[in-house]
This record gives C-alpha cells, structure tokens and sequence, in this order.
C-alpha cells in the first residue's frame, strides 16, 4: 500500500471524476469529492513525509523500467508542490456547496465535482510524473477541465453575464496555443534524444554526438534551443507571465467564486512548476542561464509585469479583477525568484508558489463569502460591509496584508528572500522596485478597506448579513495559514530551500 | 521567577489582555475593563521585575523561535530597552484608566475594538522594547504601525479616513521602501542583526555606504517624524485623545525614536558614528525638524495640532542626542524619551479632559478654562514646564544632558538651535496657562463655577504631571540606568 502512494495519489480522484457523473446526486456527489480530496490531500502529506526523509521517491507505472515506461518521480519540489495544491483542492472543496448553490445551476453542479476532480488530477499529475508527455497530457487533462470549469459561471452566475463563455473561450485559445507550443517542444527534445522521460532526457541532452561532421553536445544543437524557446513561451502563457497574461484577468473575473479561488491558487503555480522542471532537471540552468538569457528576460519581463499589472490593479472596480492583476504581478515575484538562479532567489520563488497560494485562495474564498451575500463583486457594492460582515472582511484584510507582505505575514517571508537575493547580487534597482512595488499593492488593497470600513452601505444591501460558518471555517483555514506561515516558516521556507538546493545541486 | 520566564510573561500579558477584553466585549464591559486594567498593573510589575538584573549588569535573553533561518524572533533586556519598557507598560495602566474616563464620559462607539487594538498596540511596543535583534524590532515596529491604524480612525469619518491614509501611507512608506532595506542591508554585509554593544557594522563598509544606510535607517524610521517624514503625526491626530495621548506621545513615536537610538547604540555603534563623522548631516536634519516643527507649533490654533508639532520637535531632540555620537548625547536623548513621555502625555491628558468636558479644541476658546478647570489646567502647566525644561521638572535634565553632547561635539549651532527651541516651547506653551488662568472666559459668569472632568480622566492627568516633577529628582536613577550603553566608547 504504502509504496503505491504515488499512484494512489492521481487515481483516485481519476476514478471518482466519473463516478460523480454517473451517481449525479448532489449531496452524494459532493461527499464523494470531499472524501477523494482530503484522502489525496492525506496521501500528499505521507509523500512529503516520507521524501524529507528518505530522499527522492520513484515509482514505475505498471512495473515498466523507467526510460520505457512511465515513471513517476517525487522530490522535494514535487512533494511540496502535490502538498499545497491538494491542500488547496480540499479546503476550496469544503468551501463549495454554499458557493455553487448560489453561481451554479443546480443541474451542473455535478458536472462542477466532475471538472474539480479532473481538474486536481491534472495538476497533480503534472507535479508528480517524471515523464515529459505524460506531463503534457496531464497538462491538457488540467486545461480543459479548467476551461470547462470557468464557463459554469455563464449559467446562473453572479453577476449575471454570460462572459464567462467568452472568458473560457479566451482562455481556451491561449491555452491552446501555449500547450501546443510546448507539445511541440517535447517533440523536438525527442526527436533529438529519443527519450521522453526527463532525468534520461537531462542526461542525453548533455551526450556528445557527430553532427554534419563536427562533435557538439545535444544540447548545443539549434533543434533544441527552438525546442527551448517552444518550451518556455508555451509555459510562460500558461503561468500568465507578462504579456503573456491576457487570458488571466476574465476567466479569473466571471468564473464562478470556487473555481477562481481553486485555479488562482495552484493552476497557474502548477506551470511554475513546469518552467522550474525544464530549466533545473531537464537542460540544466547553464543552458538556461548562461548560453541563453532566460535569466534576464525573466527579470526584465517580471519587473515590468509587477509594475503594470499592480498599477492596473489599483484603476479596477471590480475586486475579483483586481485580485486577478494582483496575481499576475505575484507571478512576476517568482519570476524574478527564479531568475536571480541563486539559492536564496530559488527558496523565494518557490515558497511565494506556497505563500501565494494561500493568501490568493483565501482572498477569493472571502470573495466567494461576499458574492454569496451581496451578489456583487463591484468595490461600490462592498462599501460599509465591514459592519455587516466583519469576519468575511477580517479575512479579506489579512489576506490582503499578506499581498502588501507586511511581517508576520506569509507574503512578507517570500518578499524577505526575494530582497536578500537582488542585494546578495548586487541588483539595488530590483531591490527597490520590490519594495516599491509592495506599496502598489497598499493603494489596491486599501481602496477596498476604506469602502468596506469608512463608507455607508447603499440601500440595497442594507439587510445583508455574515457568510455562513461553513463557508468562514475553510476561509480562516486559509487565511489563518498565511499567518502561521508567516511566523513558523520550517515547513514552507524549510522545504522550499531544500528544494532549491536540489535544484541548483548545491550541498547545504 | 527567573528572568526569562519574565520576558514572556510581559509579552503574554498584553495578549491575554486582547483575549479577555474579546470574551467579555461590550456586554461585560466593567469586567472587560478590569482585566485591562489588572493586565497592566501586571505587566508594570513584570517588567519592574527585570529591573534589578538589568541594574546589576545582566543581560536577561530567550528566543522565541526561529521566523526565517537565522533570523530568530528572540528578546534580551537591556538598559534603553528597560526604560522604554517601564515607561510605556507604567504609562498604560494611567491611560487605560483616563480611556475608560473618557470614552464614557464622550460615550464613544466599538470600545472593544479600541481596548483590543489598545493592547496590541502595547504589546508591539513592549516588544520592541525588549527586542534582541533588528529583525524583531522591525516585525514589531510594523505590527505597531498596523494596529494602531483602526484607532487613528476610530470615528470612521471622512477625516477620520483621510488621517488614517496618511498615517499609513507615510509610516508603512518609509518602512518598507527604507526602513526594511536597511534592515536587508544590515543582513547582508555584517551577516548578524544582532543588537551588540559596539556595534556590528565597523569595518564592514565604506563611509559612503554607511552613510547611506544610516540616512535609510533614521529616515526609514517614519515613526521618528523626522522631516520630511512628520506628516503622518498631525494627521493621526484625528484619533480619540487617549490615543494621541499614550500612543503619539509615548508608545508610537517612542518605538520610531527608540529605534534610532538602537541603531545608533548597537548596530553603528556610537564610535563608528564618531569617528567616520557620518551621522553629522543627519544632527543638522534634526536640529532643522527641531526649529521648524516648535515654528509650526506656534501658528497652530487647535491644541491637539500644537501638541502634535510640538511632538514632531521633541522628538527630534532624541534623534539629535544619537547623532551626537557621544556618551552625554546618547543619555540626554534617551532620557528625553522617559522625561518627554510624562511631559507630553499629561498636555494630550488635558487637551482631551478639556475636550469632553467644556467641548473646546481651539486655543482661542480656551480663555478662563483654569477657573472651571483648574486641576487640569495646573496639571498643564506642570507638563508644559517639563516639556520646556525647566527646573525642578524632568525635562531640565534630558536637555541639559544634550546641551552638553552638543557642546562636547563642537556643533556650537546646534546648542544655539537647542537654546531657541527651549523660548520657543515657552512662546507656544505659556499662552495656553495664561489664557486659562488670567483671561475672563469668552462668554458666561466671571467667576464660573467648577466643572471638572470625570474623576478617571482627572486623576491620571495629575499623577502624569506629578510624575513629570518626581522625574526631576530620581533622574539620577535614570542616568545609573543607563550609564553602561555608553560604556566602552571613547568618552
């Protein structure tokens, strides 16, 4: 039992999907989900457990050797990653039935556990599995259950606007586009290695061959660095790195309130992923950062998208479209993380993932909170809710501090480690722009502090009241996260820098 | 009890204060009340408890724990940090019985918020007090910043809300952007964020960039009010007046300027600051927000705006005794945070009873008040004389101390400035008493009756200001204190 965790992990909620389709009934359906998700999200802490402490963790599918066969790998970056993104996945869940009941049809709401669960699947797919096509089929499995979970919000949606179809749409081409390019990528990596598992591939690439007479390295070939450069815009969309994130802000928007909260807070983490997979284990990051400059675009590109997308952020009066910029511009942070390629940049990166991921699944789930009540996610229809529904507001504002990265705040250990790494090179104007840019995000997110506490409610909602308990309990479970996070940082930062030191193959 | 369960207890204490006054809330607010109140005592007495080790010479530590990988939330007691401590934990017991006064008497709303982030706010500050390393100082530092946010606005009015946004938008401004990459700064070249005596950064750069990190650290410390930086202490001024009292008087801007002194004492340490002569900019900084604030305070008719600048030009006075870099400067300026805080805090005592009781904010409106007033217009009195520095109240010796390190450093301007600011103070003081003693009242009888505040809002405004006078005559004790931070630099 115990050494098929890793497949248990992705089966299970691969069975239940269609299960849920076939047995449709609503509160059975939503017990199933809730069970698989919290059973994955157990599996997912035994992994961790047992990778801190016995080291990497393989597993061959169905008994085939491994170049042949599909293998999955867990290290401490997969491990971490599985860990928050099922964690998310059952926290968001038990958050669902009251949020759906209200911005889904109540005939789709089995469709919603199916999607969820193929959703999860998909990501923690991609995490898990150490084969380079398997991953894009993850990918795509993750994708189009997303799409199809973002156009819930077209029927019975708050607010009533079918943009969610469009939304979908949207994103359906740029996602398309983006695993298209990165299939192609994989592609030429095997065409020029002829493996697809990607410890193999890593090795192959650095093989010497004869080429047109002349001895070179795979990876010096110009077949891969197109395959590369495929790669890395294909994931880049995918993550929503500036400019590639235009798809982001809508689906964010007009999905319903759950499937925001559970895409914001691992989907586009789950790319970041991808790009820390092909850059570290597959073609090394002297291929990445040094014969290419991946580095620098990375930091040009993620300092521009901070300061862009947090000045758009402050301009917007819808706050799921604010919160939407705002995590473009926090996926700028763990772009810039990862470009600096140095272990404290690398921790940065990857516990932002872990950190983001908690303070934007809590701020859309106190979202979620306030559609339920005010049917709205206009900054007008927020004012003076503060005294109507002060613990929804509460956890909006902590979720918030942690954005702006205020100590004692998860959000401020990520910021901690991004500023030591710009000084630690000598890159002051980064370090500034960090710091300034965290200001940004006072201006957004006190705008909604000052309506929410300083303004009267307009009529319409004056009989509005507190968020059910049911829905407060997984909101704080978040929030108060991104407190204990900020303070007790063994696990999150502790494992984050074990996993960056693996990746950069530093001893500590 | 060993010292170090001590430390925890003091730190635990204003936290148990925040659960009790939650569970009991509005509905048992005379047991919420008590607890408040039971809490301080108890938290003066723990922290009093550290006294006799601190005189004899130990050092009282523990960590907390690890928040990032060698950055440790840890706490160690020491002289400055001593004072600071016994000050802000005495003066919050006075408050908390003038908030109860006031906030009845004015039937204020959300008293429970206002008590919870009252504690808060205490235990930030008792934590920076007691803070071992910058680190800690900065979470604290920050953790003050916001929790004293929602009682600058308490009223939640428009102008409630304009305060509270530049209180905010200039405390967490220079936090962040200076304050915290100094802090970063520190990290990467000394390796440490300790506070040591001597400091940790000799040797570790070149003037230039120390100079630099020292503008980013006494700038960065917003809280300090430093100009350009003092905007955010008038604007706070729309807050409830117990609030001004003990936090713009005492808790808040003594974090900002305890901050510095910090820096200067134990991360520059004040050799280092002597002898590279990189602190010299920041004294004429200092000695100009010290002028110009006591300028501003002389045009100001309401009387929270004058106490404000007032403020702004004290606690300058502080920032200059660290710049000084020498023994007479350090001690001047942090006993000026002990003699200020009495001071100050009786005037803020009095502006607020004068307020609840005869409804007046403006200075011109306050002709006659010591007739119907007159307990808290001679407490006023008191307090401005110590504010001034006048003999026999405590402020005469910070200043005296500081005019010394001015001397001792040769900045001969500078005890100029010293001098002008003390006939200053005066010119915006004096005339407060004046009018209330000697004028007729605006309107109503020539001799009115009395009609004093409520008794819990009079009687700590005297304590406060008989305090001011006692300062006078332990001021020895202060200065036994906090003789050994100077110790080990070139006299």
């Amino acid at each position: 039992m115990e050494q098929h965790l890793p497949v248990l992990l992705i089966i299970t909620p691969l069975i239940a999907a269609p299960l849920c389709v076939l047995v449709r009934q609503r509160v059975a359906v939503f017990g199933l989900a809730l069970a698989v998700c919290w059973a994955v999200f157990a599996m997912a802490i035994m992994l961790l457990a047992r990778v801190l402490d016995s080291g990497e963790i393989t597993y061959q599918l169905g008994g085939w050797a491994a170049p042949w066969g599909i293998e999955y790998r867990i290290d401490t970056l997969s491990a971490f990653v599985l860990l928050f993104v099922s964690g998310i996945g059952a926290v968001v869940l038990s958050f669902a039935p009251h949020s759906i009941a209200r911005e889904i049809r109540k005939d789709q709401h089995y469709l919603f556990f199916t999607e969820y669960l193929l959703c999860l699947t998909g990501l923690l797919g991609i995490t898990i599995t150490g084969d380079l096509f398997n991953l894009f089929v993850f990918l795509e499995i993750s994708s189009l259950s997303a799409y199809a979970l973002i156009s819930l919000g077209a029927r019975g949606g708050v607010p009533k606007t079918r943009r969610a179809l469009i939304a979908a749409f949207h994103y359906l081409v740029m996602g398309t586009i983006g695993a298209t390019f990165i299939l192609i990528g994989i592609g030429l990596l095997y065409m020029m290695t002829g493996t697809l598992n990607m410890a193999d591939m890593a090795v192959r690439l650095r093989e010497t061959v004869e080429i047109n007479g002349s001895f070179k390295q795979v990876n010096e070939t110009r077949t891969v660095l197109v395959a590369f450069a495929f790669l890395s815009v294909g994931i880049s969309l995918k993550m929503a790195l500036f400019p590639l994130h235009m798809w982001l802000p809508n689906a964010y928007t007009y999905a319903p309130s759950v499937v925001t909260a559970f895409l914001a807070a691992t989907a586009t983490k789950v790319s970041v992923y991808i790009l820390l997979r092909l850059i570290f284990t597959i073609v090394g990051a002297g291929f990445a950062f040094e014969r290419l400059p991946l580095d620098t675009e990375l930091m040009v590109l993620s300092m521009i998208g901070i300061v862009v997308a947090s000045v758009t952020a402050i301009f917007q009066t819808n706050i799921k479209r604010m919160l939407a910029y705002s995590s473009v511009a926090q996926i700028g942070y763990i772009a810039l993380g990862i470009s600096f390629a140095s272990p404290d940049g690398l921790t940065g990166a990857i516990v932002h993932l872990f950190n983001h991921a908690l303070i934007k699944g809590g701020l859309f789930l106190a979202m979620g909170c306030l559609v339920l009540r005010l049917g709205s996610t206009e900054l007008d229809d927020m004012r003076g809710i503060g005294r109507r529904m002060p613990w929804t507001m509460f956890a909006w504002v902590v979720g918030g501090l942690g954005l702006i990265g205020v100590p004692t705040t998860a959000g401020f250990i990520s910021k901690w480690y991004l500023i030591s790494a710009a000084l630690e090179r000598g890159w002051w104007p980064v370090a500034v722009l960090v710091l300034l840019s965290s200001l940004l995000a006072v201006a957004y997110v006190w705008r909604v502090v000052e309506a929410a506490y300083f303004q009267d409610a307009p009529e319409q909602h004056a009989e509005v009241t507190e968020a059910p308990v049911v829905m407060l309990i997984p909101t704080y479970a978040l929030i108060g996260a991104t407190i204990v996070f900020g303070l007790w940082t063994s696990v999150s930062a502790g494992v984050a820098r074990q996993a960056a030191e693996l990746l950069l193959e530093v001893t500590p | 009890m060993n010292p170090e369960t001590t430390i925890k207890l003091a730190l635990a204490l204003p936290l148990a204060v925040v659960a009790t006054t939650v569970f009991f809330g509005e509905r048992q607010r005379n047991l919420r009340e008590s607890f408040t109140l039971l809490g301080g005592v108890a938290l003066f007495l723990a922290v009093a408890l550290l006294v006799p080790a601190v005189t004899s010479g130990d050092r009282p530590a523990t960590t907390l724990f690890e928040m990032i990988p060698g950055l440790a939330i840890a706490f160690e007691v020491e002289p400055l940090g001593m004072l600071f401590a016994l000050v802000a934990s005495g003066l919050w017991v006075v408050t908390t019985c003038y908030s109860i006064g006031y906030m009845r008497a004015h039937h204020e709303e959300h008293q429970t918020r206002f008590f919870t982030c009252f504690a808060i706010a205490i235990f930030a500050a008792i934590g920076a007090a007691l803070a071992a390393n910058m680190f800690t100082l900065f979470v604290f530092y920050e953790v003050l910043t916001l929790s004293t946010y929602p009682l600058v606005t308490h009223h939640g009015t428009e102008a409630a809300r304009k305060g509270g946004r530049t209180y905010l938008g200039i405390l967490l401004f220079t936090s962040v952007a200076f304050l915290l990459m100094a802090v970063v700064w520190t990290w990467m070249i000394a390796g440490t964020l300790d506070f040591r005596p001597g400091g940790i950064l000799a040797g570790k750069a070149d003037n230039t960039a120390l100079c630099a990190l020292l503008g980013l650290y006494v700038f960065g410390t917003g809280k300090a009010a430093l100009m350009p930086f003092h905007r955010w202490l008038p604007a706070a001024m729309v807050a409830p007046t117990p609030v001004s009292a003990l936090l713009h008087a005492v808790a808040v801007v003594k974090v900002g300027v305890f901050t510095v002194m910090k820096v200067a004492v134990y991360i520059f340490g004040i050799d280092l600051l002597k002898t590279t002569g990189i602190s010299v900019w920041l004294m004429y900084v200092a000695g100009a927000t010290i002028l110009l604030a006591s300028l501003v305070a002389l045009t100001k008719n309401n009387l929270k705006a004058r106490l404000a600048y007032s403020t702004i030009s004290q606690l300058s006075y502080i920032v200059l005794g660290a710049m000084l870099a020498n023994s007479w400067g350090v001690i001047g300026g942090s006993m000026h945070i002990a003699m200020h805080a009495f001071g100050k805090i009786t005037l803020f005592f009095c502006a607020g009873a004068i307020y609840i009781t005869a409804h007046k904010t403006e200075i011109s409106d306050m002709r006659g008040i010591g007739r119907t007033m007159p307990f808290t217009t001679f407490a006023f009195l008191l307090g401005s004389l110590s504010v001034i520095g006048l003999p026999p109240f405590g402020g005469s010796w910070s200043k005296w101390y500081l005019a010394l390190g001015a001397t001792e450093a040769y900045q001969w301007p500078l005890v100029a400035v010293l001098m002008i600011s003390s006939l200053l103070n005066i010119a915006y003081l004096m005339p407060i008493v004046v009018r209330g003693f000697f004028f007729a009242p605006v309107d109503g009888p020539e001799q009115p009756k009395m009609n004093e505040a409520p008794l819990l809002c009079v009687v700590p405004l005297c304590v406060t200001a008989v305090g001011s006078l006692a300062l006078f005559f332990f001021a020895d004790d202060v200065y036994q204190l906090l003789l050994p931070i100077t110790l080990g630099s070139v006299p």
